[in-house]
C-alpha cells in the first residue's frame, strides 16, 4: 500500500505565503513518496534474504558449469571418500575421469557436491510450484467464499476440517497414493496449504468488498467477475506474495521430509533430503553424507524465510503488526 | 457457561465429520481399486475379495461412506493386511513413546519459551529481545531431521554424553527413559519454541502497555510480579492458543523425529506403513492424530474460561 501522493492544498491560495510554507514542509515531512521497489532494497531483510536466494538460483542454474560431474555417475573404486578427497569417477561411457570430491562420496561412489548442487534445482523448483499452486486455488476458491454468500459457509466448513488435517500427513498419503513424481509431489504438498490462503483472501474480500469504489463499481452494474479479478483480487496482491514466500519456504521443507522418509521423489533424483536419506545408514562414520546437503536445505529455507519477514515488513505492514 | 462449553464441544462435530468425508474421498477418488489399495501389494484374489464385500464397493458412494462411518463411530479403524492386525491395536501399540516424546518436548517448550517471550517483550529491543527474534526465524529453518543428526552427532558420538538412538519405557525406570528421550524432545521443540516465544513477546509487549499495568508499577508492585501477574496473565489466552495450533507442528515433527531417532511411535508407524504402502494404518492414524488435534483444541478453547475469566457466553 503506496503512501498517497503529497498534493497542495486546494486552500492553498487562501493561506498567507508563510502559512503555506509552513504547511508543505510538514506535508513533505510526514508524506514521503516512495516506490515500493525502493523500500524494498532499503529493507535489510530482503537484502539478505534476496542475496542468498539470488546465489542459491544462480547456483542450481550453473551447476553443470561448476565442476560438477552428472549426479548419477558413481564409482565403485571411489566409495565413501571423506571431502576433499582426490579419486576417480566413471562416465557412461565408460570412461575413468579423474575427479576430486569436494564434499565426498556417498556408498555408491557417487559424488555429494554435484548432487548437492543439482539438488538445489529440484528444490527452488518445488518451493516455486507449491507457492503458486496453493495460491492459485487458494485464491480461487477464498474469492468465490469471500463473495459468493451461499458459497462462504460450506467453503469455510471444508477448510476447517481439511486445516484439522496435519499437513505432512495429508502430503504422505496422497504420495502413498498416486505414486510420487515430481507432479505428485508438488500437487500433495500444495493442498494442505490452501485453506491458510482461501481464509486470507476471504477476510480481505470481505473488507475490500466494502470500499466505496467498490460499491461504486457495482451500482455501475459491473459484471461480478469484474468486480472480483479487476477491482478486489489487485489489493490482495501484496499479502499474497508474502504469503506465497512463507509456502514456498514449507514446501521446500515438506519436500526434503518427504524425501528423507523415502516416500518423496525417486532416489534415483538428486534432492538434499534423497542424498540425505541415503547417507543417514552410515550417519555415524561419514556424516557429511547428511550434513552438507543439510546446510544446503537449512540456508534455502532461513533465506526465503528471511526474504518473506522482509517482504512482509515493506508490502504488509498490517500483517508485521500481527506478527510482533 | 454450560451453554458455551456445550456449543463449543458441539461445534467439533462438523469439522470431524468433514475431516472423515476428506479421508474417505482420499481413497476413493485415487484411480485404481480400493480394495486393491487397501489389501497392499502382496494381496490374493481372495483377501481383496474380501475387502471389497467389508467396504461394499458395489454400492453408491454415499453408502460405502456410511459404513465407513458407523464401523468408524464404533472404534474400528480396520484391518492392517501389512501388519496383520486391527489398526485399532496398531496405534495402541506404539501410543506410549509418542505421547511421551509430546509431553516432554511440550513441557521443554513451554519452559524456556514463555519466560524467553517475557523478558524480550520486558526489554523490548534489546539484545536478548534480537537473539530471541533471529532464533527463531532459524528455528523456522533448520530442519527437524538435519538438527536432529547434528545433535546426534555432537552430543552422542563427539561428546558421548546420551546414547545415540533407541527408546525405554518410563516402566523400565526412569534413568534410562529420559537419557533416551531427552534429545529427541530438545530437537522437537526447537520450531516450538521459536512460535510459542514469538507469540508470547507480542502478547506480553502489548498488554505491558495497559493502563493496569502502569498502575501497578505506580503502586510500587515488584516487576517480578507487573510480569506475571499483569502482563503475562493477561497474556495467555493468545499464548494458549499458540500452544493449540502448534500441535499440528508437532504431529508433523514427531513423524521425523521418530525416524531420524529410531524411536517405534505413532510417527515410526506412519513412515514403516507408507514404505509397505499399508493403506489402512496410514488412514488410521491420520484419523486418529486429526482428533487428536481437534480435541486439543477444543481443551485449548474450554481453557479461556480459566485464563480469562471475562468470557463468558
Amino acid at each position: 500500500m503506496a503512501a498517497a501522493p503529497s498534493r497542495r492544498p486546494d486552500a492553498g491560495a487562501a493561506l498567507s505565503d508563510e502559512a503555506y510554507e509552513a504547511l508543505s514542509v510538514e506535508s513533505a515531512t510526514v508524506v514521503q513518496r516512495t516506490s515500493v521497489w525502493s523500500r524494498l532494497a532499503r529493507n535489510w531483510s530482503v537484502r539478505i534474504g534476496g542475496v542468498l536466494l539470488a546465489l542459491l538460483v544462480l547456483i542450481a542454474l550453473a551447476a553443470p558449469v561448476l565442476g560438477t560431474v552428472d549426479p548419477a555417475l558413481f564409482d565403485p573404486g571411489s566409495r565413501d571418500l571423506l571431502p576433499g578427497a582426490a579419486g576417480e569417477i566413471m562416465t557412461l561411457e565408460g570412461e575413468t575421469l579423474k575427479h576430486t570430491f569436494l564434499m565426498g562420496s556417498d556408498s555408491f561412489g557417487r559424488d555429494i557436491y554435484s548432487r548437492v548442487l543439482y539438488g538445489a534445482r529440484v528444490s527452488l523448483v518445488v518451493g516455486i510450484a507449491c507457492a503458486l499452486l496453493s495460491i492459485t486455488l487458494g485464491v480461487l476458491a477464498g474469492l468465490s467464499a469471500g463473495y459468493i454468500r451461499w458459497l462462504d459457509g460450506p467453503m469455510m466448513r471444508v477448510m476447517d476440517g481439511l486445516m484439522a488435517i496435519p499437513g505432512i500427513l495429508i502430503a504422505i498419503a496422497l504420495v502413498t497414493l498416486w505414486r510420487a513424481s515430481l507432479l505428485t509431489v508438488v500437487i500433495a504438498i500444495a493442498i494442505p496449504e490452501i485453506p491458510r490462503v482461501t481464509r486470507l483472501v476471504r477476510s480481505l474480500v470481505l473488507s475490500i468488498r466494502e470500499e466505496p469504489y467498490v460499491e461504486a463499481a457495482i451500482s455501475l452494474g459491473t459484471p461480478r467477475y469484474r468486480i472480483m479479478f479487476g477491482h478486489i483480487l489487485p489489493n490482495t496482491i501484496a499479502p499474497l506474495i508474502v504469503q506465497g514466500t512463507y509456502i514456498a519456504a514449507s514446501a521446500i521443507l515438506v519436500e526434503a521430509i518427504l524425501s528423507f522418509l523415502g516416500v518423496g521423489l525417486p532416489s534415483e533424483i538428486p534432492t538434499w533430503g534423497n542424498i540425505m536419506a541415503e547417507g543417514r545408514v552410515q550417519f555415524q562414520q561419514f556424516p557429511h553424507n547428511v550434513l552438507f546437503p543439510g546446510i544446503f536445505l537449512a540456508v534455502c529455507v532461513l533465506a526465503v524465510n528471511i526474504l518473506g519477514d522482509g517482504l512482509r515488513d515493506t508490502l504488509d505492514p498490517k500483517m508485521a503488526k500481527r506478527a510482533g | 457457561m454450560l451453554g458455551f462449553v456445550l456449543k463449543r464441544i458441539a461445534s467439533t462435530i462438523p469439522v470431524l465429520l468433514i475431516v472423515a468425508v476428506l479421508v474417505f474421498l482420499l481413497l476413493r477418488l485415487t484411480p485404481g481399486d480400493p480394495a486393491a489399495i487397501i489389501a497392499g501389494d502382496a494381496a490374493s484374489p481372495e483377501n481383496i475379495l474380501r475387502i471389497r464385500e467389508i467396504l461394499g464397493l458395489e454400492k453408491p458412494l454415499p453408502v460405502q461412506f456410511g459404513i465407513w462411518l458407523m464401523n468408524l463411530l464404533q472404534g474400528d479403524l480396520g484391518e492392517s493386511y501389512y501388519f496383520k492386525m486391527k489398526v485399532t491395536s496398531l496405534i495402541a501399540q506404539r501410543l506410549e513413546p509418542t505421547i511421551m516424546l509430546a509431553l516432554v518436548t511440550i513441557v521443554i517448550t513451554v519452559l524456556i519459551a514463555v519466560p524467553l517471550g517475557v523478558i524480550a517483550a520486558w526489554r523490548h529491543g534489546g539484545w536478548l529481545d534480537r537473539m530471541l527474534m533471529g532464533f527463531s526465524v532459524m528455528g523456522f529453518s533448520v530442519p527437524v531431521f538435519v538438527l536432529g543428526y547434528l545433535l546426534i552427532w555432537l552430543v552422542s558420538i563427539r561428546l558421548g554424553w546420551l546414547p545415540v538412538q533407541g527408546y525405554r519405557s518410563v516402566a523400565e525406570g526412569f534413568g534410562p527413559f529420559i537419557q533416551h528421550l531427552i534429545l529427541p524432545s530438545i530437537t522437537l521443540s526447537v520450531i516450538y519454541i521459536a512460535l510459542i516465544a514469538r507469540v508470547t513477546r507480542a502478547a506480553v509487549s502489548e498488554t505491558l502497555t495497559e493502563d493496569y499495568v502502569r498502575t501497578a508499577r505506580a503502586k510500587g508492585l515488584p516487576e517480578l510480579q507487573v510480569l506475571m501477574r499483569h502482563a503475562l496473565a493477561n497474556a495467555a489466552v493468545p499464548i494458549v492458543t499458540v500452544i493449540g495450533i502448534g500441535i499440528a507442528l508437532l504431529i508433523g515433527g514427531v513423524v521425523v523425529t521418530e525416524s531420524v531417532y529410531g524411536i517405534p511411535g505413532l510417527g515410526r508407524l506412519t513412515v514403516d506403513a507408507v514404505l509397505a504402502r499399508d493403506f489402512p494404518t496410514i488412514q488410521g492414524v491420520i484419523l486418529f492424530f486429526s482428533f487428536l488435534y481437534v480435541m486439543i483444541n477444543l481443551l485449548v478453547d474450554l481453557s479461556y474460561l480459566i485464563f480469562d475469566p471475562r468470557i463468558r457466553y
